[in-house]
């Protein structure tokens, strides 16, 4: 599209006005799709700012006229909500963390070393990928009551490292593949040794991939709701926010306000955590690009 | 980690003296078996973690799902033990069934129509990005996070309030434009309506992971390429199709499995949103195991379906799989 030839003989003294013109049917295209993107979002926080006569007014408001905090009271007042909070962040950190040091060592096998079975062990991984998580609560609730892991937040840290780790691999392997390994061998020749070049100049570069895979997933254990549902029964205490959050129905009833209200602070903990690794994230690819 | 690299780091230091101290001395020459057999070990113990995590919590789990579905398995066994084998029954009865045929088919349909979408947009997205001003793409990007951030169980909520009946905003709307029939319009009492919008926050919610790394891609191929392309008078379809496609394929090839994995397993806001219904107008695989497994106490026919879902992915995705492995074959 932008191919077109810019230079075209005529644009020659007013060369910029077509130029802009033209961006005007592509600005359009991503004004629509960042309307579409934001919109759900926008329309939650909306909601969960609007007082309950407002909500059910005839006339529609995109804006907030009486912002209010009585939804967020209602949620955060809601039994338990700080316990399920705490275990939620708890059980998700401590997935996140496992996979990532565990895929870490199986990714840099893969990626940079030859040896028997590394193509078994990739296809491995791959099938892992579409592991049946829903159809394998039977199993797992037997082999947690057998193990005394029932109603244990640490079995939930399991599954949740075991269902991240193949995307977490595959991800990281993609990653270490794309910085060249010339580099190391510079290092190498450079007088650092294989910890160093590695720490030095593997980790850096991998740095943005280290956040991605980790925010995906966060995204995914945070949100883990099946398995928490069926393997946390006696102990209510250590449910976790999915669990709650999926009760509203009962808990608020058709309280539109304070369901979004629950929403938004079920989302805000993955929004922080994505602001604060995004920018290391682009950062980390700027630094890519500059250094060419 | 750092067990990990030392002995690497051993076999280079090797590899630095020996020039230093050149073929005459004997101690460079001596330890070069001890190293090159470690690093033999090495790959296999940096997998092994992996290995026995793997082993443990999903293939045990996996293989008792599927002696299960040999088994005649209800409560009674789940509470008691001393399951009885049955052999194919439960296959029998489950392949006999016209139900489960048409949630096969409903199955695929749901996840061509996902796929298809959510790739198709995701190029576009891709595309229209890399020629945005810096501000425009800064936003773009930025909406594009917010909507991946957005945990799929908060989404769906969203969704479910975006279409209620009475106070959603979208038949609010649709009844401003004069679209008097939306007035209190049911959406989710409707199977095709429900699936439609069950696709909608589904391709909402994939579109960015999949634009956004298309475009980090994008961004890695050399200007060069198009400059030359350009040069011999391509069309912008004529450079998607003969520079951007070839260069990014094996991307596409990664990303559209993983969407197929993903789209075809959904469960979570299936099952927020219409429980498979109404009627059996949403029921997917996953949900119809799911169905059959906690509400009907059928273990053994839950199980047997899942093994038949896993097996489908399977012959779904061998075409795939095998170029993958080729692929590694060819690596150097």
């Amino acid at each position: 599209m932008t191919v077109s030839p810019s230079g075209s003989p005529s644009g020659s003294p007013t060369g910029r006005l077509p130029r802009r013109l033209r961006r005007v049917p592509l600005n359009l295209a991503a004004l629509a799709v960042l309307a579409v993107s934001l919109f759900p979002v926008y329309w939650m926080v909306l909601t969960a700012f609007t007082p309950t006569r407002d909500i059910q007014a005839r006339t529609l408001s995109f804006w907030p006229a009486h912002p209010t905090l009585e939804h967020f009271a209602t949620a955060v007042r809601a039994d338990g909500f700080w316990t399920f909070c705490r275990n939620s962040l708890t059980v998700t950190a401590g997935a996140v963390l496992l996979a990532l040091l565990v895929a870490l060592l199986a990714a840099f096998a893969v990626a940079r070393m030859r040896w028997r079975g590394r193509k078994a062990f990739i296809l491995m991984v791959f099938v892992a990928q579409m592991a049946p998580w829903e159809a394998l609560l039977v199993p797992m609730f037997i082999i947690a009551r057998d193990t005394g892991m029932l109603d244990r937040l640490s079995m939930l840290t399991l599954i949740y490292f075991m269902t991240t780790l193949p995307f977490t691999i595959v991800t990281l392997r993609g990653f270490l593949a794309a910085i060249p390994a010339d580099l190391e061998e510079a290092a190498l020749i450079d007088g650092c040794g294989r910890t160093a070049a590695f720490r030095r100049v593997v980790l850096p570069l991998l740095a943005p991939g280290l956040m991605s895979t980790s925010l995906f997933g966060f995204i995914t254990a945070w949100n883990e709701f099946a398995f928490a549902n069926a393997l946390i029964i006696k102990n209510q205490d250590d449910r976790t926010l999915p669990v709650w959050l999926s009760s509203f129905g009962n808990v608020f009833g058709t309280d539109w306000g304070a369901t979004m209200a629950a929403a938004t602070l079920f989302m805000l903990p993955v929004l922080l955590i994505f602001l604060i690794l995004q920018r290391r994230v682009t950062s980390g690819l700027i630094a890519g690009a500059v250094k060419g | 980690m750092t067990a990990a690299s030392q002995a690497p780091a051993r076999r280079h230091d090797h590899d630095r003296d020996a020039p230093a101290s050149g073929p005459s001395a004997p101690p460079a020459a001596q330890p070069r078996p001890g190293p090159s057999r470690l690093t033999g070990l090495w790959p296999y113990l940096l997998v092994a973690p992996t290995l026995v995590g793997t082993a443990y919590l999903l293939l045990y789990p996996l293989i008792r799902s599927v002696v299960i579905s040999f088994q005649h398995f209800r409560t009674g066994e789940l509470i008691r033990g001393g399951a009885e084998f049955v052999g194919l029954e439960n296959y029998l009865e489950v392949l006999g069934g016209a139900e489960f045929w048409a949630v096969v088919r409903r199955t695929l349909l749901w996840t061509a129509v996902n796929v298809t979408l959510i790739m198709v947009i995701s190029t576009a997205v891709a595309l229209m990005i890399t020629r945005l001003g810096r501000g425009m793409r800064l936003a773009v990007m930025g909406g594009l996070v917010l909507t991946w951030a957005t945990p799929a169980l908060a989404a769906t909520t969203v969704f479910q309030w975006l279409f209620q009946s009475r106070l959603g905003v979208v038949n609010r709307l649709l009844t401003g434009l004069g679209l008097e029939s939306f007035q209190d319009y049911t959406w989710f009492a409707d199977g095709t309506s429900t699936f439609v919008i069950l696709v909608a926050l589904v391709v909402w919610q994939s579109v960015p992971f999949a634009a956004l790394t298309l475009y980090a891609a994008l961004t890695t191929i050399p200007a060069e390429l198009y400059e030359a392309a350009r040069i011999d008078g391509a069309t912008g379809r004529q450079v998607f199709a003969s520079v951007t496609f070839p260069i990014l394929r094996p991307l596409f090839g990664l990303i559209t499995s993983l969407e197929v994995i993903w789209v075809f397993k959904c469960f979570t806001q299936i099952w927020a949103i219409s429980r498979g219904g109404p009627g059996e107008a949403t029921t997917t695989l996953p949900v119809y195991a799911f169905q059959v497994a906690q509400s009907l106490h059928k273990y053994d026919l839950g199980s047997a379906i899942s093994t038949l879902t896993v097996l489908i992915l399977v012959v779904l995705l061998i075409t795939h799989l095998r170029r993958m492995l080729r692929h590694e074959g060819e690596q150097p």
